[in-house]
This record gives structure tokens, C-alpha cells and sequence, in this order.
């Protein structure tokens, strides 16, 4: 026996490893989170490279080269300057009106700030999860504030709000009545389309699955033609539709097919066993549908809903092809002064947009996680 | 017994939605009856004018996003002449696929958005009164080359953007001389001027009245020069709906009025004195002093000295948004009175 076991039992204690060189502390940190192994080190040498690269440039072009004051594009000419110029940020400065409100009475302008106020407040309001009273604020958000703000921008002379065509609006005004449409409106009809595309009545299934498939099925910016080159010319003479209505519609139907989707995607995750046994409970199936199914499946699809809603934000960029003067469409307009001609000014209308347009989605996306971790802790008990 | 097959839902779902396009449509409204665009316009209050929507010197929004330009300034006259107030006026910025269905639908009364005239657009339900702007594909080249005539570009690099005509044009011109070229296209204006600038070409080629905006883009603009040859003739018109003669007599003759106030020595800012002391019967007549010339046209007796003192001559306005006052510097070129060597020529108001 023991001539078997003497080859493998060891007789003598193995030496003592040396302890670790570092357990805590920032150099550990660093040495266990970005150079673990070679192929990790690499990498992150290479994002250090290129972020001192980016970073100086980055700064020197948007702050430090940058021309801050001016009233003609000379002022952001090298020669001018003396050094190599940034961005043309006097540009923004002098045009900024335009770029907030269009060609909105500059006397009326008031309106959309308070717009964007009420805007802010409902947003705020249903955001804010802890805020008291949320069902009021959705109920503000969703019926009350659309009147109001109808009021507002267009005018109602009867309240003495002088009526404001809407040719005239423009600018971020614009990109956020879009993008607002089609968000505040594409939810609950994406839902309902949901709903309707698991319907057991035949018609309704049908209905809504040529609806959704129709919407999908065209682009964007065809949708966006045939509301306002196309049908004009199909109306009666006499029958004008607003030429910002046309795409607004066309946008909330086409935004609303894409959130269908999402949702049914929820919808289709939930086993139907919860769907039996809430009706088994005794609710009926309206009842079983808001507050067992939808919670659960909206839960679960949060990613795709923002995602869907971030590209709608982006789109609505698309209403410029068409002769609404939107952000970019303004922008564009702007910088075709001639006397804001300098090289340095298309690159800053640009990078302004960007900034712009990151800020918002990223906002957006930022909110979208808070969100899922919150409904997430359930999940974790 | 009747067995319902599984495509009668399919059916029923598409045949129903069918059924409510056709079924609310109500009877078409008969056609415009024609001279009816005044009558609109007055019981509307304003004009509404499609401009493009950004053009350097034609129609830019300041930075309160208040228009100005020549298209503008057409469009001002008009109300002006209609109103008496060049504020009476809406501007909607057309893109260049939507601006003709703009204007047979009605949304537009006038389209003046560097519009060029051409046969086939005459010919396609609108009419373009009067030529406010003679321009004409030119070329803009570096200082230090020496070129003084387009022939010299004979075997050069020449920039053009994708999708317009001035590629056409540029074939035309050179294969009719025998002259050889190579053109590098781009997608949008910005990238040609790159193109230009970095020394990719020779030559940068498209309408004169761009080329001056294109070229204060430039980090030097003092290094750059437009050849003063053009290649093709472009001349801006504003349209109009066919069908309404006297609407369109009236676009016609705001610009007629505009040029013969400078003709005559009209401009804004003597128009009062003018109006007061009116020695020949040419300012007169101009002026409704004389006769019933403003209410031939279905506006008011002072409908010229309206448009000369709101907006000013075909020569204020060009300065004011065009030339040397500007930084764009255009010169009047074709654009001059007929007695100054221009294209120019304001038809008799008498």
C-alpha cells in the first residue's frame, strides 16, 4: 500500500507564493481593469493614442482656437484672428434666434418659450418617477398639454393669441413639435396596433396588419413626398390641409407601425399563462390585458422602444428635404449669408448640429437606462 | 352550408379601406375660374411668396429669421404695389423638388426662387412673366493662372456638382470648340469648393450668381476670380399659375415698375420728392399722376410709387442685396439698363 501511494503524496509544503504586488489602490486598479493580459494592454494603448490625439483637437477646435464675439464672418478669419480658427461660435451667437424659433414674430416669441416651458414641466412631471400625482401628468402631458400648446403656437384669436401661420415657425421649434408628434402619438398607436395584431377577430388582425406592413414598407422620405409634393395635387382645389400637418401625420403613422412591432415583440415574451390565469383571477380580458400583460411585456421592451424613438428623433431631420424649415433646414439657411462667409462657419453649423443632436439622444438614452435598471431591481429579490 | 374560407378576413380587411378612400371624397371643385389670384390674395390679406430656401444675395433669413434678397424683394414689391405694405407678404421656403407643385396647388401665389426659364417648365401649366435675373454658368478660377477667357481652360480639371445641368452644358460648350477638359463631380457644394480649393481642379463651374457667394467661402477670396464669359443662359424668372392673365401681368409689371423708376431716375430714396414735383410726364405716368395705368392692372393709381418707396428700383434692390454694398459684389453685367449695356429693359408704362 504504501509503496502505491509514495509517488504521489507530497512530503513537503510547498514554498509560500509571494502576495499579490498590489490589492488596492489605483495602479492595481488600472493593471486588473486595462492591461489584464497583452491582446487588453493593446487596446488600450491604442484608445489612449487616439484620445490624445482626439482630445487636443477636440478642445483647441471647439474652445481654445474658437472666435466667441464678431458681426460678420471676417471676424472668424485666420488673418483676421491671427491664429488658425476653431470653431465660429459668433456665428451661432448672431443667428441663434433663427435657429430657436424660424421666422416666428420675433413680438410672439414668448409663445414658444412658454411652449417649451409647459413642454419641460410635463416632461419633468412623467419623467420624475417619484414625482406626486403621475397619472395627472400623464393625463396633462398627453390630452392637455397638445391643446395648449396648439393654442399657443398657432394662435387663438379668440383668446387674443393672434394667429401664427405655421410657415412661419421653424428652427428647433420645428424639430421638437415633430419629434413630439410623432413620440406622443406613435405610443399608444403603436400599442393599440400591438393589441390588434393578436386579435382573434379576423377583421381587426387583418386591418392592423396591413396597416403595419403598408407603413413599413415605405420609406421614410417617400411617406414625406406624398404628403407634400403628391397630395396637394390629389385634393379638390379648395381643400388645403397645412403643409406642417401633412408630414406630421405621415410621420406619427409611419413611427406608430415601427412601435407596433416593438411592442408585440413584449407582448409575444409573455408565456400565456399569465394572460389564463388573470382571466381565471376573474378579470375580464381588458382588465387581464393593462394591468397584467402590457405592464410586463412594456417592461421588457424599453430598449427597443427608446431605440425606435431615438431614430424618430433623428428622422424627423428628414421634413428639411421637403421644404420644412427644421434645425437643419435653418442652419442651412443661415450659413447661406454671405456676409457670414468664412471656412470656419459651415464647420461650426455643423458641429453645433452634432453637438446638438448628441445631446439630445444621448439624454435620451441615459434616461432609457436609469429606467431599466429601476424596473430591473424587481428582478433581482 | 356555407364554409367560410380563411382569405374572406384577408379580403374583407383590404376591401374596407378601399371603400373609405373612394367613398368621403367630395365631388372635384370645379377649375380655378381664371383672374382670381388678386381677388385671393386681397381677401387673404397677404401674398404668399415661395423663395428658395437659402441662396446667398436672393433669399436669406437674418438672424431674427426676417428674408431678404432680389426674390425677396420681388416678392415685397408685390405686396407692396397690392397693400401698400411690403410686410403683407409670407414666405415659404420651397425646396427645389416641391416648388412647382407648390404653385399648382395653390399653396404658393408666386414662385421666386431663382427659378430658371425654360420651354418645357413654360410649357408645363406656368407662365414666367419677366426676367429678374440674367445669369449664366461661369467659372471661377485662381488668380495666379491668368485666365481671362474660358477657351484658356482648354485641357484643364474642372469641379461641378453631381446632378444639374452645368455637367451638360460644360459638354456642349467644349465639344462645339474642339476643346478637350476632364470634370471630377461631387455631391454637394461644400465638397466641390474643397475639391477646388485643394487644388484637385483647375476650375470650379456652376450658375455666376453662386459662384460669388462660393467664393467668400474660400479662406482667400481675394485670390480667386469669376471669369466674366458665361457658357449657358439662365435667366431667373418668377412663375405664376397659368390661366390668370391679369395676375400675371401684374408680376410682369412689378418688375417692368422697378425697372423704369430706375430708369427714370426713380429710386427710394427721392420718390417723395419725386411724387411732389413730378417735372416729366414719364414720372408722371410712373408715378399715377397721370392717367389710369394701376387700375388697368386691378390694383391702385399709386401702385409704382408704393413699390418705389417701400422697396425701391430694380438698382436699390440689386445693391442692396447683390452688389458692391454687399460682400457678394456682383456686378450689374447683364443685368444693367439697356441704355447701359444690359439685358434690362422696362416696357413703356403709358
Amino acid at each position: 500500500m504504501s509503496l502505491e501511494t509514495e509517488g504521489y503524496v507530497r512530503k513537503t509544503l510547498i514554498p509560500p507564493a509571494p502576495p499579490p504586488r498590489r490589492l488596492g489602490g489605483p495602479l492595481a486598479w488600472v493593471r486588473t481593469n486595462l492591461f489584464p493580459d497583452l491582446a487588453n494592454g493593446l487596446v488600450t494603448l491604442a484608445i489612449l493614442a487616439s484620445l490624445a490625439w482626439l482630445v487636443p483637437e477636440a478642445l483647441r477646435f471647439l474652445v481654445l482656437d474658437a472666435v466667441w464675439t464678431g458681426t460678420s464672418g471676417e471676424a472668424c478669419r485666420p488673418e483676421v484672428v491671427g491664429h488658425p480658427v476653431g470653431a465660429c461660435w459668433a456665428f451661432i451667437g448672431e443667428k441663434i434666434n433663427y435657429l430657436a424659433y424660424g421666422s416666428y414674430p420675433a413680438a410672439e416669441r414668448w409663445r414658444p418659450n412658454l411652449f417649451f416651458a409647459l413642454l419641460g414641466l410635463g416632461a419633468a412631471w412623467m419623467l420624475w418617477l417619484d414625482a406626486p400625482k403621475r397619472a395627472w401628468g400623464a393625463a396633462y402631458l398627453f390630452l392637455v398639454f397638445p391643446v395648449l400648446a396648439y393654442a399657443l403656437l398657432a394662435g387663438m384669436p379668440a383668446l387674443g393669441l393672434a394667429s401664427v401661420a405655421t410657415g412661419l415657425w421653424g428652427g428647433l421649434l420645428v424639430t421638437v413639435v415633430v419629434s413630439m408628434v410623432g413620440i406622443v402619438a406613435s405610443l399608444p398607436l403603436g400599442i393599440l396596433l400591438a393589441l390588434g395584431r393578436r386579435s382573434d377577430w379576423p377583421v381587426v388582425r387583418y386591418a392592423c396588419i396591413g396597416f403595419i406592413e403598408f407603413w413599413r414598407g415605405v420609406p421614410l422620405i417617400t411617406v414625406l413626398f406624398m404628403a407634400n409634393v403628391m397630395l396637394p395635387l390629389f385634393l379638390p382645389g379648395d381643400l388645403t390641409v397645412d403643409r406642417l400637418v401633412r408630414p406630421l401625420v405621415g410621420i406619427a403613422l409611419f413611427a406608430s407601425a415601427y412601435m407596433a412591432e416593438v411592442v408585440r415583440g413584449g407582448l409575444q415574451a409573455i408565456p400565456p399563462g399569465q394572460m389564463r390565469a388573470a382571466l381565471a383571477l376573474g378579470l375580464t380580458p381588458l382588465q387581464a390585458t393593462r394591468a397584467v400583460v402590457l405592464p410586463q411585456a412594456l417592461k421588457i421592451v424599453v430598449p427597443g422602444i427608446v431605440n425606435t424613438l431615438i431614430g424618430l428623433f433623428k428622422d424627423t431631420t428628414l421634413v428639411s428635404i421637403v421644404g420644412i424649415a427644421d434645425f437643419i433646414r435653418v442652419l442651412e439657411a443661415a450659413r447661406a449669408d454671405p456676409r457670414w462667409s468664412a471656412p470656419a462657419v459651415p464647420v461650426t453649423a455643423y458641429a453645433f448640429a452634432a453637438l446638438f443632436y448628441f445631446a439630445v439622444c444621448f439624454s435620451m438614452a441615459r434616461y432609457a437606462g436609469f429606467i431599466e435598471r429601476r424596473l430591473a431591481a424587481g428582478d433581482a429579490r | 352550408m356555407r364554409v367560410v374560407r380563411p382569405k374572406a378576413g384577408l379580403l374583407l380587411a383590404l376591401a374596407l379601406p378601399a371603400l373609405a378612400l373612394l367613398a368621403p371624397l367630395p365631388a372635384r371643385a370645379a377649375p380655378a375660374p381664371a383672374e382670381r389670384t388678386l381677388a385671393d390674395i386681397k381677401a387673404r390679406g397677404h401674398l404668399v411668396c415661395g423663395v428658395s430656401p437659402g441662396v446667398a444675395g436672393f433669399s436669406v433669413p437674418d438672424g431674427q429669421g426676417r428674408w431678404t434678397g432680389l426674390d425677396v424683394d420681388f416678392c415685397r414689391a408685390l405686396a407692396a404695389a397690392i397693400f401698400d405694405n411690403p410686410e403683407a407678404v409670407r414666405f415659404i421656403p420651397q425646396s427645389s423638388a416641391a416648388r412647382f407643385t407648390a404653385l399648382q396647388s395653390g399653396e404658393i401665389d408666386v414662385l421666386a426662387r431663382n427659378t430658371t426659364w425654360t420651354l418645357s417648365r413654360d410649357t408645363a401649366a406656368m407662365n414666367f412673366p419677366a426676367i429678374t435675373f440674367y445669369d449664366g454658368q461661369g467659372f471661377l478660377v485662381r488668380k495666379a493662372l491668368n485666365i481671362t477667357e474660358v477657351k484658356q481652360l482648354d485641357r484643364a480639371t474642372i469641379c461641378l456638382q453631381q446632378g444639374t445641368t452645368t455637367e451638360l452644358n460644360l459638354a456642349d460648350w467644349f465639344r462645339t470648340r474642339g476643346l478637350t477638359y476632364r470634370v471630377v463631380t461631387f455631391a454637394n457644394s461644400e465638397q466641390t469648393l474643397g475639391a477646388y480649393e485643394s487644388g484637385r481642379c483647375d476650375a470650379y463651374s456652376t450658375d455666376q450668381s453662386s459662384l460669388y457667394g462660393e467664393r467668400l467661402k474660400t479662406a482667400h477670396p481675394d485670390d480667386h476670380v469669376i471669369l466674366r464669359e458665361a457658357i449657358s443662359k439662365e435667366p431667373f424668372a418668377p412663375a405664376v399659375r397659368q390661366g390668370d392673365d391679369q395676375w400675371r401681368d401684374i408680376v410682369a409689371w412689378t418688375h417692368y415698375a422697378m425697372l423704369d423708376a430706375e430708369e427714370a431716375g426713380i429710386a427710394q430714396d427721392n420718390v417723395e420728392r419725386m411724387h411732389r414735383e413730378a417735372l416729366s410726364p414719364d414720372v408722371k405716368r410712373i408715378l399715377g399722376l397721370e392717367g389710369t395705368y394701376g387700375e388697368r392692372l386691378g390694383l391702385t393709381a399709386d401702385w409704382a410709387f408704393r413699390i418705389v418707396r417701400h422697396v425701391g428700383n430694380y438698382g436699390d434692390s440689386f445693391a442692396r442685396n447683390l452688389g458692391d454694398a454687399t460682400p457678394l459684389k456682383i456686378p450689374r453685367g447683364l443685368n444693367a439698363q439697356w441704355n447701359q449695356g444690359g439685358l434690362q429693359y422696362g416696357p413703356p408704362i403709358r
